[in-house]
């Protein structure tokens, strides 16, 4: 009975923040209903039929629940998911009551939910996840988590919660990932990158794990893919990267245009060779722990590499819009490492005329900014040649590329998003033109090219 | 931008500013080392000669070797690992170049580790390499991190120092140091006694990042003088154009409600 007014409370909740416009009732609606039943994550989730997969870590949660969800359905089963950025419990529930009768029945069979990394220790005990995927551990919103430690130690502090039967799905190139994971009770499955022609020249700044987190020997890298990915081992102590259960081989990196590879599981099963239209190494991780959680789900190693092959983007992540006669891509960059990664692949297509960077500081992006000089802005120096800046710290954007080596006439500060994408797609000149907003920057964006008519309003992806 | 830079290139042996830049690969959270992009880039739009070194786990430090001496920011384990080298290896030498007249820039975690101790929220007290007359301690694990924009006033400068500041430990000086500035926004040393930051000779810490220096450029060039000076003395820099910190400045004072210093309104005009 509790429920089921929760359920019905939750979803008015839905209905009116739709109507008043309230950014489309992705958290509320949970948190009224938790209000009223503060089990409804279990009494819902435990109804669903294959369980429920939950993803964490820094980059790659979004895409890689959309590129699993996307493989489900393509199986045949009816994915329950949250919506982007609505990571927290409440976004969860949300989900939950959104998809369940007001008898709690669910609409869907399977529960794909990512997770904010911090929130991980609050979530997981209520859900008993099936699977649980984390894809790397980077320094983000330092000012909002704490320190990077912190986050592995909850991580670690969330065993007890999984149940015996679950399955760690984890990147065995992430050394901290890795030492977070490692203690967890469930069966490990670790997913890698097996390529070492896509290896970085040098250990980029962004690493955070040079130290082995054991017995704080430096690690030696045999090689890095970028930030601390990569083939590492502790000298000393001997902790070194996993061996890889299912691995990308042979990787073809088509730009900004998509990449291609083989997945290879380990001891010698069958692969898949696998098209993506999403670009970079980055993703290439993003579809790996993807798969690796949907071959644990049961899907067979073809039908994943069918279903991937048709994968759209989701919003704001590698995104493309037609706006103002233009082709518009835009690419969430959040962080140093995510940051650097769009660069290289924004780059790999030769010079540019034109990129927009929109930098914001609100909660959600982090209230400090100081991230900024960890990312190499000095690649666009000589190889773009007009940078359009905004945002709320649109001027702090140009101070770092002015140290960056670009020109002074080279940056243009716009503090507005619509004179900033007018302003970018001119210089643009025909050419796609490339976005690279913090997460609050992409929703203030996208509402402009909504009133352009180019896109459709978040909640309705 | 021409300054006395070439001439003064052409008096030395090698660069006029020497940079060390301590554990660039242990401590260094919030992008600290734009603060060494920042000291290398004005020198050099200057024609200053500058070289930058870097000195890590295990490795000596000639206290001759540099004018310059930079630490970062850590987590707490990071931090434990440098303290115990620091103390070990590198007090001595410190001490040396500071009663030479180095300078040196500690922000965050390395203003802490330059101090006599740091009380961490759990495990053993690091020791401090005592640059500085002061002492830090973690309330414990619950206690609020002291999280956000920091503005503060300092004695001789006629603009604010702007940044971000994010540290768990309370920062207390000894009668031997003096604070940096006073707190107009945010929560500086400990949020209680209104101060941020210390100095002695040329030494300076801080909890300010952001990082320090590009929003500053007058502090940069400061302690840019500071360094040179001392195996030139007398040495002056030519001004540059700082347009993009003083807007990013103006822009952020605006927001905080903090009236721009009168330097920083006269550069943008």
């Amino acid at each position: 009975m509790r429920l089921s007014t929760a359920i019905a409370l939750g979803k008015a909740t839905a209905t009116l923040s739709r109507r008043l416009h309230r950014g489309g009732g992705t958290t509320m609606p949970g948190r009224v209903a938790r209000a009223v039943e503060p089990r409804v994550l279990p009494l819902l989730s435990r109804r669903l039929r294959y369980g429920s997969v939950i993803v964490a870590g820094t980059n790659g949660k979004t895409t890689t629940a959309r590129l699993l969800a996307h493989i489900m359905e393509a199986l045949g089963r009816v994915p329950v998911h949250n919506r982007a950025g609505a990571n927290l419990a409440a976004g969860i529930a949300s989900a939950l009551v959104e998809h369940a009768d007001l008898f709690g029945r669910p609409s869907g069979d399977v529960g794909i939910f990512e997770v904010d990394e911090a929130t991980v220790p609050r979530v997981v005990p209520h859900l008993a996840p099936r699977v649980m995927i984390f894809t790397n551990l980077f320094r983000d919103q330092l000012d909002r988590y704490g320190e990077i430690d912190h986050i592995a130690g909850l991580w670690r502090a969330t065993g007890e919660a999984l149940r015996p039967d679950g399955v760690v799905v984890a990147n065995g190139d992430d050394p901290l990932v890795y030492d977070a994971v490692r203690g967890l009770p469930g069966r490990l499955v670790t997913f890698g990158i097996e390529d070492e022609r896509h290896a970085l020249p040098a250990i980029e700044h962004t690493a955070e794990a040079r130290y082995c987190y054991r017995c704080g020997t430096p690690y030696a890298y045999a090689w890095t893919y970028f930030g601390h990915m990569g083939r590492y081992r502790c000298p000393t102590c001997g902790t070194g990267r996993p061996p890889i259960d299912l691995a990308a081989r042979d990787i073809v990196l088509a730009g900004a245009d998509g990449a291609s590879f083989t997945l290879a599981p380990s001891g010698g099963g069958q692969t898949a060779r696998i098209t993506t239209v999403l670009p970079g190494l980055y993703n290439v991780y993003n579809v790996l722990a993807a798969s690796a959680a949907a071959l644990e789900m049961g899907a067979p190693i073809d039908r994943v590499a069918e279903a991937l092959a048709s994968f759209a983007p989701a919003f704001g992540r590698a995104e493309r819009v037609v706006a103002g006669g233009a082709e518009l891509r835009l690419l969430l960059s959040k962080n140093p490492a995510g940051f650097n990664e769009v660069l290289r692949t924004v780059l790999s297509g030769g010079p540019l005329p034109a990129v927009l960077i929109a930098i914001n500081d609100n909660i959600a992006d982090g209230r400090d900014v100081s991230w900024l000089w960890d990312v190499e802005f000095e690649m666009l120096a000589g190889r773009v040649a007009h940078v359009v800046v905004t945002g709320l710290r649109a001027e702090d954007m140009a101070l770092r590329l002015r140290y960056a080596g670009l020109a002074e006439g080279a940056i243009e500060v716009q503090r507005d998003y619509e004179p900033a994408l007018r302003a970018a797609l001119a210089r643009a000149a025909g050419r796609p033109l490339f976005v690279l907003p913090t997460y609050t920057a992409m929703l203030a964006l996208r509402e402009v090219l909504q009133r352009w008519g180019a896109v459709g309003r978040f909640w309705e992806h | 931008m021409g300054s006395g830079g070439e001439v003064l290139g052409a008096l030395t042996d090698g660069p006029a500013l020497r940079i060390c830049h301590l554990y660039p690969d242990l401590l260094n959270l919030y992008g600290d080392r734009g603060n060494i992009m920042v000291l290398t880039q004005r020198a050099r739009w200057r024609g200053l000669p500058v070289a930058v070194t870097s000195v890590g786990l295990g490795e000596p430090l000639d206290p001759a070797g540099a004018d310059f001496f930079f630490i970062g920011g850590g987590e707490d384990r990071q931090q434990r690992i440098a303290a115990d080298d620091l103390c070990r290896r590198k007090r001595g030498p410190l001490q040396d170049a500071v009663a030479d007249g180095a300078v040196v820039l500690a922000v965050c975690g390395g203003y802490q580790l330059v101090g006599r101790y740091y009380r961490p929220a759990e495990g053993e007290d690091l020791p401090g390499v005592g640059l500085l007359d002061l002492w830090t301690e973690h309330p414990g694990p619950a206690a609020r991190r002291l999280i956000g924009n920091l503005v503060i006033e300092v004695e001789g400068m006629d603009a604010p120092l702007i940044g971000f500041e994010n540290h768990g430990g309370r920062t207390r000086l000894g009668p031997g140091a003096r604070p940096l500035g006073r707190v107009r926004t945010g929560f500086g040393n400990n949020g209680e006694d209104g101060w941020e930051g210390a100095t002695d000779r040329r030494v300076y810490g801080t909890y300010l990042h952001g990082p320090l220096l590009p929003k500053n450029p007058a502090f940069a060039d400061r302690l840019i003088a500071e360094a040179v000076s001392r195996r030139h003395p007398g040495f002056t820099l030519a001004p540059l154009s700082d347009g993009n910190a003083a807007r990013a400045r103006e822009v952020m004072l605006a927001r905080l409600g903090t009236p721009a210093g009168k330097s920083a309104r006269a550069r943008v005009e």
